[in-house]
């Protein structure tokens, strides 16, 4: 298989599409959490209660369609090969626990990969919609109204107190879990990032480095997400979320008009230097990639670089992840051989665009 | 670079770490980071069981209010009769078993709710359109009862009066429908 079609199929189509301020926001997403009433949680439910619940789900859900989102698939997670789940697990269709437990477990995928719903999680069902950029308030719009189809048929574990019931008391309430993916180069050079983590964490909400801990997040993207389910209505956790990822969006760029002002060689320099390893190195680690690809994309967002797209980024840090690379290679790889793949893969990928001119 | 741990596969996961200011790394393989508990992926997997467990057990032994201590051998015997999940290995696991567990151990959840959601313990969303039934009305005139109250301090008094006759309507509409459902 060419590289060009390895592509097509392995970057969700919701992500070739470009989203409001794409510079910096990568992706939106919404998780709901819910619970049939009469049947136990995952954690405890017996085998046979859980095969009844997919069972079901299979008979009204499988191939239907709802909106945007076409021809729903069933994927049952016993049918597949690790590295097949990998791969969904990388594209962050279903969680590394949903991959895990194998009985009973699914996920319901669009044809356009936006929607999400995994049974037999932690909870019955986890229902995720991804947006392209910064798009809260149409994926929190979508994800109810998607919701209300599902409960057509479904009654939902719900207290008048409590909420929408969850396995996990971190959960309960709205069941509600939104979060952004943002690229924060500038704001990780200057350090700023760690000084405004502790006053972001106080508003209830978690910055976390997606590839990597804490403040030493490889690659610069940082996932914002609330913490409180509970006590606060869906638009209010929402709203809470877009004001501070706003706030980041204008401090990132005044970050990166600073940089430009006051280093400009020097940070011309970094992106040169990141873009000469990726075209040229023959052995390549998952974090020194994150880190030049931070360091390209940035380039590209300063016009340093102009021939290479934006979409760079988001594309090779799905690809270059170990699942893509041993399934694009049709074999299990060790990590030294992965490293070398990763190496060629990249080549590969930037010398398309060469070709282009 | 070889695992610190096995010292046979090569490193792939490098951690650091930095508690109270000291920086620590370690370079282990995926193996070795898994058993020790190294390996945590995106989302929220981050062992929020260990920490909550903890919070729950600590709980457990508060010696902050005598009411309260008093409280807590009852909630130690506490079963669900859905599930059969104990409030012990609730505690434990920092799981619920059912949607009926949360009523066995009912108030007892409210003080791990406060700590969790920032002192919150009641529920303020979206209502299911089904199982819901008439809650939707019920908190839609809990809202306007409250813009009510809040109308006749500022002495708005006209659109007061709109409200209490939107109230109205909507506790009759409640009526009818709970005649309907008897």
């Amino acid at each position: 298989m060419s590289l060009q079609q390895f592509m097509n199929e392995a970057i969700s189509p919701w992500m070739k599409e470009q989203g409001p301020d794409s510079d910096i926001v990568l992706s939106s997403r919404i998780r709901l959490a819910r619970n049939f009433s009469d049947v136990s949680f995952p954690v405890v439910a017996s085998e046979q209660s859980l095969a009844e619940l997919l069972e079901f789900f299979k008979q009204e859900y499988a191939q239907q369609s709802y909106k945007d989102y076409q021809d729903m698939e069933l994927v049952e997670m016993h049918s597949l090969q690790p590295i097949e789940k990998r791969v969904l697990v990388e594209k962050h269709l279903v969680s590394p626990h949903l991959a895990e437990q194998s009985n009973a477990s699914a996920a319901l995928i669009s044809k356009n990969e936006q929607v999400s719903v995994m049974i037999n999680e932690e909870d019955h069902l986890r229902i995720q919609l991804y947006f392209p950029g910064f798009q809260l308030d149409k994926a929190l719009e979508q994800a109810s109204e998607f919701d209300d189809w599902l409960e057509e048929k479904i009654n939902y574990a719900f207290d008048e107190k409590r909420g929408y019931l969850t396995a996990c008391p971190t959960n309960v309430g709205t069941g509600l879990r939104a979060s952004v993916m943002m690229h924060l180069p500038a704001l990780a050079m200057t350090q700023q990032i760690n000084r405004m983590t502790p006053a972001i964490n106080q508003l209830g909400l978690v910055v976390r480095g997606i590839y990597g801990e804490g403040s030493e997040a490889v690659g610069n993207i940082f996932q914002i997400s609330n913490q409180i389910t509970l006590g606060k209505s869906e638009r209010d956790i929402v709203e809470d979320l877009q004001s501070v990822v706003k706030q980041l969006i204008n401090q990132e760029r005044r970050a990166r008009d600073t940089l430009m002002n006051k280093s400009k060689t020097p940070l011309e320099d970094r992106v040169f230097r990141s873009f000469g390893v990726l075209r040229h190195s023959r052995i390549i680690e998952s974090k020194e990639a994150a880190k030049c690809l931070s360091d390209l994309r940035l380039g590209i967002d300063l016009g340093f670089i102009d021939h290479v797209p934006r979409s760079i980024l988001n594309e090779l840090m799905i690809l270059t992840q170990p699942g893509f690379l041993q399934h694009y290679a049709k074999t299990p790889l060790s990590p030294e051989e992965r490293d070398v793949r990763r190496a060629s893969l990249i080549r590969e990928r930037l010398q398309m665009e060469n070709n282009k001119d | 670079m070889e695992c610190q741990e096995c010292h046979q596969r090569p490193a792939t996961v490098h951690l650091t770490q930095v508690i109270n200011g000291e920086k620590t790394e370690q370079h282990v393989c995926e193996q070795c980071a898994k058993e020790k508990g190294y390996m945590t992926y995106g989302d929220e997997s981050f062992s929020l069981n260990d920490l909550l467990s903890g919070m729950f057990n600590y709980e457990g032994q508060s010696p902050l209010s005598g009411t309260k201590t008093k409280s807590y051998p009852n909630s130690q015997q506490l079963k669900c009769p859905s599930c059969g999940l104990t409030y012990q290995e609730f505690a434990r696991i920092g799981k619920f078993g059912c949607a009926e567990c949360y009523h066995t151990f009912g108030d007892h959840l409210n003080p791990i709710f406060r700590r969790v959601h920032s002192g919150n313990t009641t529920h303020d969303g979206k209502i299911p359109k089904r199982v819901g039934g008439d809650l939707h009305l019920r908190k839609q005139i809990e809202h306007q009862k409250i813009e009510l109250q809040r109308l006749i301090e500022k002495e708005e008094f006209e659109e007061a009066a709109q409200a209490r006759d939107h109230i109205r309507s909507l506790e009759k509409q409640l009526h009818e429908e709970g005649d309907g459902d008897t």
